[in-house]
């Protein structure tokens, strides 16, 4: 019996740890370029009441994450998200959180900063849910290009190793757009 | 007609309940979840979880009790170390009102809201909250 117990607790951290790569909901490649669309433009503010726009990250490819604190799968990506930021900001890369607490700031500040979340956070609404086609479920995920097209979309609890994958694609897909002098993006 | 559904979950339609001056009575609400969804139970364990919550316009009825099923505890592929307590599939909560003594008598709609907020094992849904309609008699 504990024999069992022991080899189910092993499994699930093995599970946690390989970013539930073996259960994943579906994998996710990245669309060839022709068949990317453009990421709708937006301007929501952030925790400190800046306005970010996506176009502020042209040149960037970016992670834009809706989420929100009472989502459970989506507090297993979180920690994805933070070590992609902390490994790729460098390369021209950015995570964009986007809660969708009908409560805002009030319950998505502490909850920041309770775990800590490195990258930038606006709140959402329901134009940029409808912009984004609706956002029914979360997490949703969008994976957008250096030149602001959407790459790919994951809906639901992904695979880390699918995003890191991606990522990785369209870091190297197009980095002469950041030598160019594309990143605007602090 | 008196209830109001989501692919999710379901609410039936109440059925009438007959309420006499001055007495107690019990009207049931029954809730569907959809295979594969669960729903954050009343009592979550961990405080950033919406609970589910069943509220009524009390007038011209009082109400003195809400009682919900009893939760489970379930792990899910995003929770696989702490349990969630949760309702899934088909449950049913009951409201005990009380009936003033100087209640008009005759039919009448008891507005009540449940407002619930699902999951499923990879993702989940923005809380919602569902109309319910309680047709009472009052003799």
């Amino acid at each position: 019996m504990f024999v069992a117990r022991l080899s189910l607790a092993v499994a699930a951290i093995l599970l946690l740890a390989t970013g539930c790569s073996s259960s994943r909901t579906a994998k996710v490649a990245v669309k060839d370029h022709k068949d990317r669309k453009k990421a709708p433009e937006f301007a929501l503010k952030d925790a400190n009441g800046q306005t970010v726009h996506l176009s502020d990250y042209r040149g960037k490819v970016v992670l834009l994450d809706f989420w929100a604190t009472w989502c459970g799968p989506c507090k297993i990506e979180i920690p994805w998200f933070q070590e992609f930021e902390r490994q790729h900001k460098d390369k021209g890369f950015a995570v964009i959180g986007v809660a969708m607490d009908e409560e805002g700031w009030d319950v998505v500040k502490p909850f920041a900063k309770y775990i800590g979340i490195n990258y930038r956070l606006v709140i959402g609404d329901d134009t940029i849910a409808t912009l984004y086609g609706g956002v029914d479920a979360m997490p949703t995920t969008f994976l957008i290009d250096r030149e602001g097209r959407i790459a790919s979309v994951h809906v639901g609890l992904s695979g880390k190793r699918d995003f890191e994958d991606e990522i990785q694609a369209l870091l190297r897909d197009s980095s002469t757009s950041v030598s160019a002098g594309l990143v605007r993006a602090k | 007609m008196f209830g109001q559904s989501s692919p999710i979950l379901t609410v039936a339609p109440p059925q009438k309940v007959v309420a006499r001056r001055n007495a107690e009575v019990t009207a049931k609400i029954s809730i569907s979840l959809g295979d594969g969804y669960h729903a954050n139970s009343n009592a979550p364990h961990e405080s950033y979880l919406i609970p589910l919550k069943l509220t009524w316009t009390p007038a011209p009825l009082a109400v003195e009790a809400v009682t919900y099923p009893k939760a489970h505890d379930e792990k899910y592929q995003f929770s696989p170390d702490q349990p969630l307590s949760v309702f899934t599939g088909n449950f049913d909560i009951t409201t005990k009102f009380k009936v003033p003594a100087d209640a008009a008598g005759g039919i009448t709609i008891l507005p009540g809201k449940l407002r619930y907020q699902a999951c499923n094992n990879t993702m989940c849904f923005p809380p919602k909250t569902v109309d319910v309609k309680l047709p009472v008699e009052i003799r």
